[in-house]
């Protein structure tokens, strides 16, 4: 029991740190329908930034970390700009690929300017695990999801209180409708993407220092669908949601199924969670369901 | 004889439906298939005739993820999956119960065309940037049981060796006889994709992709069709990958990982959506790149300095560039891909040398 207690509590905590991956995923499609096959990549170039920043340039946190967000921000603008503009009111497929084109650029990219080799992106956190009730918590895994809370709250009121997350909303609704009552449809578009940037940005630095930063670190894109699937494509409380169920499975299942079959359980469970939501609830647990006309 | 049409003078439905539309287009068949069957074979070394191999292999592959994607708008991020499943169902015939490698060929594809289909089912409810990632999802957990399930694997490193193809008694040991095989393949393949979509079928195929909603007003059994076009589409995918593990003698999963499955789908994108003939360009155009890419950085670092490591690591990561720009690339500046411009080309001969 108290296995499978420890095993529940880091899982929900790592499932936090999905949901912060997952949550500039459903932003982008969200506001502007494009699928983000190269999220995990984007986090591997925040993470990149961020130790090249830290402890090749060696700057000071306080500095390094504004940089490397603001760098984010920029790369998020330019890339809506170059890339996702001309493709607007193209195929899905045309979309996805473009991200997926993205995925292999920014994969070659990053080793080429900062080398292969695995980085480190040190922050001011204990490294000794805090003993709860009996149990083991790294305290990076709080502070991640503590963060993830912190962009959950600031999002959700963000949607639904100001002027701009109103409009993106309408974007997201309806393009032509929010066109035509006066909103900027190009300047929400690259508002987006910025702050897509921006996230992962976070996202890079939290995963990065939990993983080391290496072209691995884009693998954590892969968890992103199961868990935007689960939690419906298009709605930031699910993807919360989404991340804490995929983090406790995967974690509890490999920690009971794993002896068995010689590891490989955390790459695999996820998609099957996925499968079968696809088949029971194609828009997941919060997505909004479309009914379709000729 | 030699002329092409300059307009369309098109009388009955058999003439619009014809494979060959005017004359030239028979010798020009004619001469692409003396090119292949003896040109190819006879001018070159071993060296470039296992780059057609390579290239022959994934043209099975590319027409196969075509006839889903392409036609009947069905993204599949799975098709590695699907070849593996061809690649390894060959081994395991060929390896353990002695099956000649034309079973192992038809078997893999067989196997491969019903597991398409199973994971196809969702299709009938979801559609576009949700089907894609349920094949993703297809892809993460056929790769998880071929490495899992030692009964599959073979335990060590996935990895099974697969007895030398024999054909009628000859063995097929050398590159030259292995092309041969793979060109039969590969041109009964472009053949049959042909005529299927010039078939009930394929129009079937193209009002889904065009609008399924409208499709299946207008009579088009959707979920059937669909089913088939994963079937059909697996298939091509275990058919290649069959091909690819007798081409290699051996099956490893590291042949068919996502990787391979985003390589399918740039060939039919970079070769030209919905089109057989844009698959084939597609298949030679990314089966070539690294190998033009290799000599391109060989010969511009040589003026520099002696090949080092250092080269090669920038050349894999030059490799991963390069792809995805010419993904995009192509995506935003030639929607249609080479095919399109072959069609260019083709429409400017054809009244030439007449403006019009």
């Amino acid at each position: 029991m108290e296995f499978f207690l420890e095993l529940l509590v880091n899982g929900l905590l790592v499932g936090m740190m999905y949901a912060l991956v997952a949550l500039s995923f459903v932003l982008i499609y969200k506001a502007t329908s494009v699928i983000n096959f190269a999220q995990g990549e984007l986090v591997m170039f925040g993470g990149f930034i961020a130790a090249a920043m830290l402890t090749h340039y060696g700057l000071p946190l306080a500095i390094a970390l504004p940089a490397a967000l603001g760098l984010m921000i920029s790369f998020g603008f330019t890339l809506e700009r170059g890339m996702l503009r001309p493709l607007i009111g193209r195929p899905v497929i045309a979309i996805i690929m473009a991200t997926v084109g993205l995925a292999s650029i920014l994969r070659g990219l990053a080793p080429m300017i900062w080398g292969a080799a695995t980085k480190d992106v040190p922050l001011p956190l204990p490294v000794r695990p805090l003993v709860l009730f009996d149990l083991f918590i790294s305290p990076l895994n709080l502070a991640a999801a503590a963060a993830s809370l912190v962009f959950l709250a600031g999002f959700g009121y963000f949607f639904k209180k100001t002027r701009t997350g109103i409009a993106m909303r309408a974007v997201a609704d309806d393009q032509q409708a929010a066109m035509s009552m006066g909103i900027k449809v190009g300047s929400i578009f690259a508002l987006t993407w910025g702050i897509a940037g921006l996230v992962s940005a976070i996202g890079g630095v939290i995963w990065g220092n939990f993983l080391g930063v290496d072209t691995h670190l884009a693998l954590v894109g892969l968890k992103v669908f199961p868990v935007v699937i689960l939690g419906g494509l298009d709605s930031v409380l699910g993807a919360i949601l989404g991340g804490l169920i995929v983090g406790a499975v995967e974690n509890v299942s490999a920690g009971f199924i794993d002896p068995y079959v010689g590891g490989g359980t955390k790459d695999f469970i996820p998609y099957v969670l996925m499968i079968i939501t696809l088949m029971i609830r194609p828009s997941g647990f919060f997505g909004r369901e479309i009914i379709e006309r000729v | 004889m030699i002329y092409r049409e300059c307009g369309v003078f098109k009388t009955s439905y058999a003439a619009d439906m014809a494979l060959y539309r005017a004359p030239l287009a028979k010798f020009a068949v004619a001469a692409v298939a003396v090119f292949c069957a003896v040109i190819v074979p006879l001018g070159t070394n071993d060296h470039l005739l296992s780059l057609a191999n390579l290239v022959g292999i994934a043209v099975v592959g590319a027409i196969g993820l075509n006839i889903l994607t392409g036609f009947t708008g069905q993204i599949s991020i799975g098709h590695g999956a699907f070849m593996a499943v061809g690649g390894y169902t060959a081994a395991i015939l060929s390896a353990r119960y002695g099956m000649p490698f034309w079973v192992g060929l038809i078997a893999g594809g067989a196997l491969a065309a019903v597991v398409g289909a199973g994971f196809g089912m969702p299709s009938l409810r979801i559609k576009g940037l949700y089907l894609a990632i349920a094949t993703l999802a297809a892809q993460f957990i056929i790769e998880w049981a071929i490495n899992h399930i030692t009964w599959i694997s073979g335990g060590v490193q996935s990895t099974i060796y697969v007895p030398r193809p024999t054909l009628g008694g000859v063995p097929l040991n050398s590159e030259l006889r292995k092309y041969y095989m793979i060109l039969a393949v590969a041109a009964a393949g472009y053949v049959f994709a042909m005529n299927l979509v010039r078939s009930r079928v394929g129009r079937a195929f193209m009002a889904i992709r065009d609008r399924d909603v409208a499709a299946e007003i207008i009579g088009v059994n959707i979920f059937a069709y669909k089913l088939l076009a994963f079937a059909i589409s697996s298939f091509y995918a275990g058919v290649a990958g069959a091909l690819f593990t007798y081409y290699l003698e051996i099956a490893n999963y590291e042949q068919f990982t996502i990787t391979v499955s985003v390589q399918y789908l740039a060939m039919i994108i970079i070769g030209g959506l919905g089109s057989v003939l844009g698959s084939v360009f597609g298949a030679i155009f990314i089966t070539l790149l690294p190998i033009v890419l290799r000599w391109v950085v060989e010969g511009i670092w040589g003026l520099f300095a002696p090949p080092t490591s250092a080269m090669l690591d920038v050349l894999a990561n030059l490799r991963l560039i390069v792809f995805g720009g010419l993904v995009i690339f192509f995506l935003i500046l030639e929607p249609d891909g080479l095919y399109r411009l072959w069609r260019h080309v083709k429409d400017y001969f054809r009244v030439w040398p007449f403006a019009y």
